[in-house]
C-alpha cells in the first residue's frame, strides 16, 4: 500500500524532471534560432551609466523616424545595457553583441577597436570626432554648500570627503581624474610631479569608489556619504531634479575638462546581425536637430553649434558663475589628436609608494595604479596620449562648446 | 539523570535577560529590519504604484527569465545531487572523499569567480569561445550563460541535503531488496527514493531559492540588457540605478516574498521530514 503511494510520487518526480529537461531542449532551440529570423530589427546599444534617460527618449524618437522612413511594417527595437564605461567595453570585448557602443570616452572604444571588432578609424567615420554630444565635469554639493567648496583645491582639504567613481571602471571618473590633473598643472609652478601629488591627495579624500557614475550619485545623494560629488554636468542636473531642487547645489569649478563621450557601430557584430544600415542610421540620428535638442534638454551639450546656441540658456549657469572672470570657466583641455609623445611616456618617472603610506590606502592605491597604468601602458589611445602631453604642459585650451 | 540540572538554569536572571536581549536585537537588526524595509519601501507610495511596477514589460520579462532559469538549473542539480548522494553513500570507490569535497566547492568560492570562469572559458576570447562562435553558439551574455552560472552556484544544495540523511540510513534496506532479487533501478525507485523524498524536496526548495536570488555570478555573465538578460536581482539593481526606487523595491519585495514562501514550505517539510526520519530510524 505504502509502496504504491511512493511509486506514484516517484512517477510524478520523473515527469517533473522530464519536463525540466524538455524546457532545456526548448531553450537550446530558442537560442539557436534566435537572430536567424526577425521581423523587427534588433539593435543593442551598450552605453555608459548616466545616459539611461537620454537614450530612453532618443530611442523612441529614432524608432518613430525609422518606421516613417521604411514604411509601416518596419519595426525597430533598441535594447539598452548600461554600466561603468570601462566595464561595458570589457563586456563587448568578451562577446556582448553590441551593435553600437555609446561610451563615456574614446579610450574605451579604442580598447574594443584593438581587438579588431571595430575599425581602427572609427573616430573619423562620424562628424565631430564621433562625439554627438559633449559634457564637462562639475561639483555637486549639499544645499547651502556647508563646506564652502568652490574649486578643485577645496577637494584636497582634510575636512572634505569627495565622491568620485573608480577610474579603472568608470569613464566619467577618468575625466574627473584628468580634470583634477589639468587644474593642478595650471597652478603657478605646476608640473607633472605637483599634479600627481594633487591627484593623490584628492583620492586620499575619497571614502567610496563606486564602479560607475550612477553608483557614485546614489552613494552621494541617496546614502548621504561625502561632501562633494565630482560628476558629469548632465548627471548633476539629473540629481537636482530627481532628488528635489532644495537638496543639492551645482558648483562649477574654475576650470574643467571638455569630455567627449564617443559613439561607434561595432563592425564585427553588425556584419553578423545584418544591422549595419540601422546601426549607422541610429548613430547619425544623434546628430540631427531633434536628437541634439533631446540631448540638450538632458543637459548634454550638443556638439552642433546651432543646437548649442538654441539651448545656450541651459548651460549659461556655467559661464555666468562668479569664477568666470578668471577666464577659464567653461574652458577645457582638448587633447590634440595628432601629436603623440610616446618617448616622454616611457621616461615619465613612476613613483614608488615608499615615501608616505597613506591610511586610506585603498583609494590612493587605486589612483596610483591608474596613474601608473596611464604612464606605463602601451599607448595608442586618446587618453594615454592626453596625459603625457599634460605632463609636458602641452594641453590646448579651448572653450567648451566653441564648436569644432 | 536526577542531577542533570542545566548550567543555564543556575545563571542569574539578569545574565539570561541580557543574552536573550542581545540575540533578539541582533536578529532584529540584521534580519528583520532589512526585510521590513524592503516591504516598507515598496509600499511607500501605496499599493497602486507597487502593482503598476509589475505591469512593466521589462519587469515581467525579468520575472519570466528568473523562473525559466530556476526551472532549468534546479532539475539539473536535483538529478546531479541525487546521483552524487546515491554514489557517495551507497558505494565505496576510489576518489570518494575528493568528490565530496568537490561538491562543496561552489559553497566556498565567491560567486563572482563562478561567473568569471565561464567568461574565461566561453567568452569571445576564452578557451572555447572562438570555436563555439564558428558554430554559431553563444554562451556568455545569453540565457545559456546565466543558466550555467546559476547551475554552478547552486550545485551543492541538493547533494548536501541528501548525503547526511542517506549516510544515516545506511544501505541495509537496499541490501535486503537485492537479496529479494530487485534490480538496481527497482531498488532505487522503490526503496531509496521513497526514503529520502522529503529531504530531496527540502534540497530542491533551497536550491530554487538560491537560483532565483543569485546576483554575483549572474551579474558577470549577463550583459545587463533590459528585458532580455536581466534576472530579477539584476532588474532590481537597474531600477535602483534609475532612481526608480518604488519599482526597485517592488521587485525586491517579490523576491523576498518568494523567500518567505520557501521558508514556510521548508518549515512544513522539516516537520514532516523529522517524523519520517525518526520513523525510519526506529523501524
Amino acid at each position: 500500500m505504502a509502496l504504491k503511494a511512493f511509486s506514484k510520487f516517484t512517477r510524478r518526480l520523473v515527469l517533473a524532471v522530464a519536463a525540466g529537461g524538455g524546457l532545456l531542449a526548448l531553450n537550446a532551440c530558442d537560442a539557436t534560432s534566435d537572430g536567424a529570423s526577425g521581423a523587427p530589427t534588433q539593435l543593442l546599444n551598450v552605453s555608459y551609466d548616466p545616459t539611461r534617460e537620454l537614450y530612453e527618449e532618443v530611442n523612441a524618437a529614432f524608432a518613430a523616424r525609422w518606421a516613417q522612413d521604411h514604411g509601416g511594417d518596419a519595426n525597430l527595437n533598441i535594447e539598452m545595457s548600461h554600466g561603468g564605461s570601462g566595464r561595458q567595453a570589457r563586456a563587448v570585448i568578451d562577446g556582448l553583441e553590441a551593435d553600437v557602443v555609446t561610451l563615456a570616452l574614446p579610450y574605451d572604444i579604442d580598447q574594443i577597436a584593438s581587438t579588431g571588432l571595430i575599425a581602427s578609424d572609427w573616430q573619423t567615420r562620424l562628424p565631430r570626432n564621433s562625439a554627438p554630444y559633449t559634457s564637462t565635469m562639475v561639483f555637486l554639493v549639499r544645499a547651502g554648500n556647508p563646506k564652502n567648496i568652490r574649486d578643485w583645491n577645496d577637494l584636497v582639504r582634510a575636512d572634505v570627503a569627495v565622491i568620485t567613481p573608480n577610474p579603472k571602471t568608470s569613464g566619467g571618473a577618468r575625466w574627473n581624474y584628468l580634470a583634477a590633473w589639468g587644474y593642478a598643472l595650471r597652478q603657478p609652478g605646476g608640473n607633472s610631479e605637483s599634479a600627481r601629488n594633487f591627484v593623490r591627495q584628492l583620492y586620499a579624500n575619497v571614502p567610496v569608489l563606486d564602479t560607475g557614475a550612477r553608483g557614485a550619485t546614489t552613494t552621494f545623494a541617496q546614502r548621504s556619504i561625502g561632501d562633494v560629488l565630482i560628476t558629469w554636468e548632465n548627471e548633476a542636473h539629473l540629481a537636482l531634479t530627481e532628488f528635489g531642487e532644495g537638496q543639492f547645489e551645482i558648483v562649477t569649478p574654475s576650470i574643467s575638462i571638455l569630455a567627449e563621450p564617443s559613439v561607434a557601430w561595432v563592425d564585427g557584430n553588425v556584419a553578423r546581425h545584418g544591422t549595419r544600415e540601422a546601426a549607422e542610421a541610429y548613430l547619425r540620428f544623434l546628430y540631427t536637430p531633434d536628437a541634439q535638442d533631446i540631448a540638450a534638454r538632458r543637459y548634454f551639450r550638443p556638439s552642433d553649434p546651432d543646437a548649442l546656441a538654441r539651448h545656450a540658456a541651459r548651460f549659461l549657469s556655467l559661464n555666468s558663475s562668479p569664477q568666470a572672470k578668471c577666464s577659464a570657466i567653461g574652458r577645457a583641455f582638448t587633447p590634440p589628436i595628432s601629436r603623440t609623445a610616446r618617448s616622454s611616456t616611457r621616461s615619465a618617472p613612476v613613483r614608488d609608494d615608499n615615501d608616505r603610506p597613506s591610511p586610506s590606502s585603498m583609494a590612493v592605491h587605486g589612483a596610483e595604479r591608474f596613474a601608473r597604468f596611464l604612464a606605463g601602458a602601451r599607448l595608442h589611445s586618446c587618453l594615454s596620449r592626453l596625459l603625457p602631453l599634460a605632463a609636458a604642459g602641452g594641453f590646448d585650451v579651448a572653450p567648451v562648446g566653441s564648436g569644432a | 539523570m536526577k542531577h542533570a540540572v542545566s548550567p543555564a538554569r543556575r545563571d542569574p536572571p539578569w545574565l539570561v535577560a541580557i543574552l536573550i536581549g542581545i540575540s533578539v536585537a541582533y536578529l532584529a537588526l540584521v534580519l528583520l529590519l532589512p526585510l521590513f524595509t524592503v516591504f516598507a519601501e515598496a509600499l511607500r507610495r501605496g499599493l497602486a504604484p507597487l502593482l503598476q511596477s509589475f505591469a512593466d514589460r521589462d519587469a515581467i520579462a525579468a520575472i519570466q527569465l528568473t523562473l525559466l532559469i530556476a526551472a532549468i538549473a534546479v532539475p539539473l542539480n536535483a538529478i546531479f545531487g541525487l546521483a552524487a548522494a546515491w554514489a557517495v553513500t551507497k558505494f565505496e570507490f576510489w576518489g570518494k572523499s575528493a568528490l565530496i569535497t568537490l561538491i562543496d566547492l561552489p559553497f566556498s568560492i565567491s560567486p563572482v569567480i563562478s561567473g568569471l570562469v565561464y567568461v574565461l572559458l566561453y567568452g569571445a576570447h576564452g578557451w572555447f569561445g572562438p570555436a563555439l562562435d564558428t558554430l554559431g553558439i553563444k554562451v556568455i551574455f545569453t540565457v545559456t550563460g546565466i543558466v550555467l552560472a546559476t547551475t554552478l552556484v547552486t550545485l551543492p544544495f541538493v547533494a548536501r541535503e541528501l548525503i547526511p540523511l542517506m549516510q544515516a540510513q545506511g544501505n541495509d534496506e537496499e541490501a535486503a531488496a537485492a537479496t529479494l532479487g530487485a534490480n538496481g533501478w527497482r531498488t532505487f525507485f522503490q526503496i531509496t527514493l521513497p526514503n529520502i523524498k522529503w529531504a530531496l524536496m527540502y534540497g530542491v526548495l533551497l536550491c530554487t531559492a538560491r537560483a532565483m536570488g543569485e546576483f554575483g555570478a549572474v551579474a558577470v555573465v549577463s550583459g545587463h540588457i533590459r528585458g532580455k538578460t536581466a534576472t530579477m536581482p539584476l532588474h532590481v539593481e537597474i531600477l535602483y540605478n534609475e532612481y526608480n526606487f518604488v519599482a526597485a523595491f517592488a521587485v525586491a519585495s517579490l523576491l523576498a516574498l518568494f523567500a518567505l514562501v520557501t521558508l514556510a514550505v521548508k518549515t512544513f517539510l522539516e516537520a514532516q521530514f523529522a517524523d519520517e526520519l525518526a520513523a525510519q530510524r526506529w523501524r
